[in-house]
């Protein structure tokens, strides 16, 4: 028995050091860290403890503007992607021809590089010296007037980052929904149509009760993925998010640690922590709806 | 909606320079396909270098999971141990925690160790995955328990049925995972952007960042989009050779990032 004890473990030891130096401490520094005032990250030495790191992050106008971007993020981007992704696999689900190639297209942006892929939306919408882009001109040809997308106005800037992240979540939030359709028993649709029911009433009856879990776990991954946005926004409109007005929590929290204005694993530390309280608070006010409207 | 930005920028980077650039209304198509920007992406910034960089990198990362994991996931499975419950119950408990909150701590344990701008730098704090290991874990344990008991009787070793047996039989699964962290290292971003500052060891997302802000001069678009669609193509035919296998491992429940 001894001898047993001690080979599991052998056989665990590579996983737990690394989930030792790279979880575990992290997670119990990252809060030292945070009640560290003044921390100079050269010399490694502090003033003394307290709560003024997050009182500092808490008042910088660059955080809460930050917080107020992934705020409107969040609140565009998950009821929009869910719904769309909803209607696209209740589409895929009815249709026999073609429906593995659609499935097949309708992923391919889960695969490509955030960072790539960026970068033709951000050809897409921007306007240059010689050209006003492709949108732009579209736009024109419906009678409006061209706007610069990438460095123009604010709500513009946020409709080209919305639309860019809802294009990168469709595909995950797709796949999971087909795969939900699929797996509802049959007989329940034929005992409806023996009974003349009408499609109206067999998808809010039938459909969305079967499938109202995997619906509330979308969400619920919807809001923490959306919540930690962040290379999107740098695709979209380059490292320096800051002085675009377009950072996020999360850019927030790197741009504090390393860069032109970092340094300051303190802040960045509290900035995090605030950011997973937010996160925290959310998930658990989801999961209390859910608890009223989902059927298991 | 779904293929046209794939299509606009492949059109993109086949068109010329100054065709790019003389059309005030974008064209939808061209006649005169050109591929000399797919050689100034290669020659005049140093995509090539940020290939062999992110294939160093996606490899070594890959492998030294796949080890770590294969050996946990045994443990976790198939041996019996004090402590055995309460471990596993931990590592489930680190699924929930978001690595926003772990990667301070991760930049200074690196930066502290000297490891700045090196592969190890970058590999090490990518080599554990709780919900790799959590995937096999299942995987293994459904494998029937007559199979051990029986080489068990035969003599053979742990480590020999963990090689020739265990990991034969799952192979689907593995390849599964290979491939979805395969993935997942060719687009990770923000790690390599914090750890590395000197362009040798630039992976293509960071590559590509840097090309955006100072390759090229910032009007040569083709040559841009002929990057890009060079850094997106590997994991596009990656996915159309493995469509079945990665679509059913994305639904047993993984997010991106």
């Amino acid at each position: 028995m001894k001898k047993s004890n001690l080979k599991g473990w052998l056989y665990l030891l590579p996983a737990f050091v690394f989930i030792g130096i790279f979880m575990i401490y992290p997670l119990i520094d990252v809060f030292v860290y945070s009640f560290e005032e003044g921390y100079n990250f050269a010399s490694q030495t502090f003033f003394g403890k307290g709560l003024y790191n997050f009182s500092y992050v808490l008042h910088d106008t660059f955080f809460l503007q930050a917080v107020r971007n992934t705020f409107i993020l969040v609140l565009i981007t998950v009821p929009i992607s869910t719904g769309l992704a909803l209607l696209i696999s209740v589409c895929l689900n009815s249709i026999k021809v073609l429906r593995d190639f659609l499935q097949t297209v309708y992923f391919l942006p889960y695969v490509t590089n955030t960072l790539a892929v960026g970068m033709v939306f951000m050809i897409l919408f921007k306007k240059t010296a010689y050209t006003d882009g492709l949108v732009n001109v579209i736009l024109n040809t419906f009678g409006g007037s061209s706007i610069d997308f990438i460095e123009g106005p604010y709500w513009a800037k946020m409709f080209v980052l919305c639309f860019y992240t809802i294009w990168i979540v469709l595909p995950f939030k797709i796949l999971i929904l087909t795969s939900a359709l699929a797996s509802v028993n049959k007989n329940y649709y034929d005992a409806a149509r023996v009974d003349g029911t009408t499609r109206g009433r067999i998808f809010t009856k039938i459909t969305l009760p079967m499938i109202s879990p995997t619906i509330f776990y979308l969400i619920i991954t919807g809001f923490i993925g959306a919540f930690k946005a962040y290379s999107d926004a740098v695709a979209l409109f380059g490292t320096d998010l800051n002085s675009a007005g377009m950072n996020t929590i999360v850019g927030y929290v790197y741009d504090m640690l390393y860069g032109n204005s970092g340094g300051y694993p303190s802040y960045a530390s509290a900035a995090a922590i605030v950011l997973f309280a937010i996160v925290l608070t959310i998930t658990c006010i989801n999961l209390m709806v859910s608890k009223k409207n989902v059927h298991y | 909606m779904v293929l046209f930005p794939f299509y606009w920028m492949i059109l993109t980077s086949v068109k010329s320079y100054a065709a790019y650039n003389g059309e005030a209304v974008p064209q939808l198509y061209t006649l005169s396909p050109t591929f000399k920007n797919y050689l100034d992406a290669f020659t005049t910034v140093n995509l090539g270098k940020y290939f062999v960089n992110s294939i160093i990198f996606t490899v070594a990362s890959t492998a030294l999971m796949m080890v770590v994991i294969i050996f946990a996931a045994f443990a976790f499975a198939r041996l019996d141990f004090k402590g055995k419950n309460v471990a596993f119950t931990l590592f489930l408990a680190l699924m929930m925690i978001p690595n926003e909150l772990v990667i301070i701590t991760n930049f200074t344990t690196i930066t502290n160790w000297n490891m700045r701008n090196t592969f190890l730098g970058l590999i090490l704090p990518s080599v554990m995955s709780i919900f790799y290991l959590y995937l096999l874990k299942e995987n293994f344990a459904q494998v029937p328990d007559e199979l051990y008991h029986a080489a068990k009787v035969d003599g053979t070793k742990d480590i020999t049925y963990l090689f020739k047996v265990l990991v034969p039989i799952c192979r689907p699964t593995i390849v599964t995972i290979i491939i979805l962290k395969v993935i997942e290292c060719w687009n990770s971003y923000v790690w390599p952007r914090l750890i590395t500052d000197d362009e040798a060891y630039y992976l293509v997302s960071n590559g590509i960042q840097e090309i955006r802000e100072h390759g090229f001069g910032r009007e040569n678009i083709p040559a841009m989009m002929a990057a890009v669609v060079a850094v997106s193509l590997p994991l596009i035919v990656i996915f159309l050779i493995f469509r079945k296998k990665i679509m059913a491992g994305v639904s047993r429940g993984g997010t991106k990032g």
